[in-house]
């Protein structure tokens, strides 16, 4: 199988770090913040990364769009089994208001360039889980796009023949679906385990290259349509009210407008 | 944006703990700012920081959960230190050609000091192992390097370095173990104590007299279990490190093929040093990792207890005794890097800076994780909390491989002879 697989990898805020809004409002705080690979890429990398084991493709191609750091964020999906990657530089204003339609449009146009045959990604990012990007890149790019697990118990992605198989546990048993290639895959939660890293594969992974390229090469426009006006923190949970009887329950929630 | 903070803030990975779950350590690991004065991937390369992660997820998702079941229950974790060994965390400065990962000893300081932080006692035994398999890797001819390096590093098979005797710890080279010579065997007879994995390991790294008294006359065994001859003590109950069994090691006419000895007789002493330099960067290295997590364990416990109408973080003699804390953890993780460059480098000042920095460092970090007990009140007493199981492993630190009296005695017996060399 000559298959090559793109996965799309994203340097978020480490989903374990308490997140601070920042004094002007604008957008939390990323300085000196602990940075990770998102966990939904994660997961999409180790089932790139299985399928290659498998033999079912040929090559894995780990892509992230951002500055200078994101790179660490490529070489860990080269320790994990990547083949190499591809930095797509942007940075200061334009990374801020990096969203999903600008990411689809890069990653379409990365495909095109590098014929990939598959693009394996995140289900949605944890900063912002706008669960947009493999929508948008598979509309950019006329391909079908399947999640594995739209919320339930995945089983497996396959390759036979010329098509994707993709295996999802429903209620009421398990559906098999075969979509054409090329394709979008999305990866939810309960795809897989991703592995770790071992050390010598951390090693390998210094050997492997990653790509530089500008959206501007790949005719790509990263400015936003949207503008962030506010952002604030989630309102504070508010202490409870103890109530004596029923009729007092239903008396606060007409007085709240709840019913 | 609103969304993803609420799924940040109230973690509720249900179905993502199915792989992974994380410990509560990490859960409060990075609030902004104050963790990095004592992040310890500062000044490392981009390679060490992506070790030191893998050592750090792997310490949080298969060690730090277990390690209070462990200690109760006396468990010796060979599920756990297989999956360790598979990562390449069985011989990780062992050469690559014999199945050894190949990495310096600064990568091996970082890697221990991350596994360490879900728990002290598997991880100090994990570096037990590695010294052995360096020990075989290093000094071993190609058969011995062969047929037992490889075994180790996947840790298919364990490893127990024997040296101590009832009647010689620090005064190692007094030792009894005698080996004499029968055809092409030795016969070995007498006995070790207090040996880490004894009677669970396969592999015994033995020093043993083959010549005359003190240091010249010893030399380096490798003895199988199975050996006829061989048998063990009774498991010794300990107040920590109790997921490693410790027993007296026991020869009895015991014939070892002289095949086994590595390198030549009398240079076994001069290997078991060598071996100890490592070892002693690495249980330094074990208490960084412990005295990381309890500053940790210490600050989360400070923002949540709430005594005389505020939390304990707005105390300012604890805010004062947390950043004493932090300083010499610091303090403490730069002197076992420099001794690691240092050994690594073959630097004269190598084997004094490993002993200074054992020295130094099991003592400031057993007062660190016993100051964060402190801090925990009544309920750092509880073995609900880990820190008490951070300052019960780390204890016996200052005592092994080189207990802190003998490490003074070495770092003053060099600089005496330097100072009579002026």
């Amino acid at each position: 199988m000559s298959a090559r697989v793109l996965v799309g990898v994203k340097r978020v805020i480490d989903y374990a770090v308490k997140i601070r809004v920042k004094p002007d409002r604008t957008g939390v705080v990323t300085d000196g913040v602990k940075h990770s690979m998102n966990p939904f890429c994660e997961i999409a990398v180790e089932e790139a990364v299985k399928l290659k084991e498998k033999k079912l493709v040929k090559e894995v191609v780990a892509v992230s769009c951002g500055p200078q750091q994101v790179q660490e964020t490529i070489r860990t999906a080269l320790a994990m089994g990547a083949d190499r990657g591809i930095h797509v530089e942007v940075s200061g204003k334009d990374y801020e208001t990096l969203g999903p339609l600008q990411v689809s449009k890069i990653l379409a146009a990365l495909a095109k360039k590098e014929q990939a045959d598959l693009i394996i990604l995140g289900k949605q990012a944890i900063d912002d889980d706008c669960n947009q990007t493999g929508q948008m890149t598979a509309a950019l790019l006329d391909w079908p796009q399947r999640s594995p697990e739209d919320g339930t118990f995945a089983s497996e992605v396959n390759i036979e023949a010329d098509k994707l198989k993709v295996v999802r546990e429903i209620d009421g048993g398990l559906e098999t679906i075969k979509i054409n290639l090329p394709a979008v895959v999305t990866a939810d939660l309960r795809l897989n385990t991703p592995r770790y890293a071992t050390l010598p594969n951390i090693m390998k992974a210094k050997k492997k290259k990653i790509a530089n390229v500008k959206p501007a090469d790949l005719g790509v426009d990263v400015s936003s349509r949207l503008e962030v006006l506010k952002v604030d923190e989630p309102p504070q949970r508010q202490a409870g009210v103890k109530v004596e009887t029923v009729h007092d329950l239903v008396g606060k929630l007409k007085e709240a407008g709840r019913i | 944006m609103a969304a993803a903070m609420a799924l940040v803030r109230g973690v509720r990975f249900g179905s993502y703990s199915i792989g992974r779950s994380r410990s509560l350590i990490f859960n409060s690991l990075q609030r902004r700012g104050i963790a990095a004065c004592v992040d310890p991937s500062i000044g490392l390369t981009d390679e060490q920081k992506e070790f030191q992660k893998v050592a750090f997820d792997f310490a949080a998702n298969e060690m730090a959960p277990h390690m209070a079941e462990w200690d109760q229950k006396e468990i010796f974790p060979v599920e756990a230190m297989r999956k360790a060994a598979q990562l390449g965390f069985g011989g990780i400065y062992v050469n690559p050609d014999v199945g050894g990962s190949g990495l310096s000893r600064l990568d091996t300081s970082i890697i221990f000091e991350a596994l360490s932080t879900g728990c002290v006692s598997t991880t100090a035994y994990i570096s037990i192992h590695n010294m052995c398999a360096w020990m075989i890797d290093t000094f071993g001819n190609n058969e011995q390097r062969e047929k037992f390096c490889p075994d180790l590093c996947s840790m298919q098979k364990f490893a127990s370095y024997c040296l101590t005797e009832p009647g010689s710890g620090s005064d190692a080279a007094s030792l009894l173990t005698s080996a004499k010579l029968q055809g092409d065997h030795y016969i070995l007879n007498g006995s070790k104590a207090f040996i880490s994995g004894g009677g669970d390991t396969d592999v015994y790294v033995v020093m043993c007299r083959t010549g005359e008294k003190g240091p010249k006359g010893i030399s380096c065994v490798v003895v199988e279990k199975g050996t006829a001859g061989l048998s063990f003590g009774k498991k010794e109950k300990k107040v920590g490190w109790n997921s490693q069994p410790t027993r007296a090691v026991i020869f009895e006419d015991c014939a070892v093929p002289v095949t086994n000895r590595l390198g030549a007789e009398g240079e076994g002493f001069s290997i078991a040093m060598k071996g100890l330099n490592g070892g002693r960067i690495n249980i330094a290295s074990c208490s960084l990792g412990a005295a990381h997590a309890s500053v940790l364990l210490a600050r989360d416990h400070m923002c949540v207890r709430k005594q005389f109408g505020e939390t304990l973080s707005n105390s300012q003699f604890l805010q004062f005794k947390l950043a004493e804390m932090a300083t010499k953890l610091v303090a403490s993780r730069l002197l076992v890097r420099q001794a690691a460059v240092a050994l690594q480098e073959g630097r004269p000042d190598a084997v004094s800076l490993c002993s200074m920095a054992k020295l130094f460092v099991t003592d400031e970090c057993f007062a660190i994780c016993n100051q964060a007990l402190q801090i925990h009140g009544g309920y750092g007493y509880l073995k609900d909390y880990a820190v008490q199981q951070y300052v019960r492993d780390i204890r016996v630190h200052q005592i092994l491989e080189g207990n802190d009296f003998f490490c003074l005695i070495h770092v003053s017996e060099i600089l005496y002879v330097k100072l009579l060399q002026i």
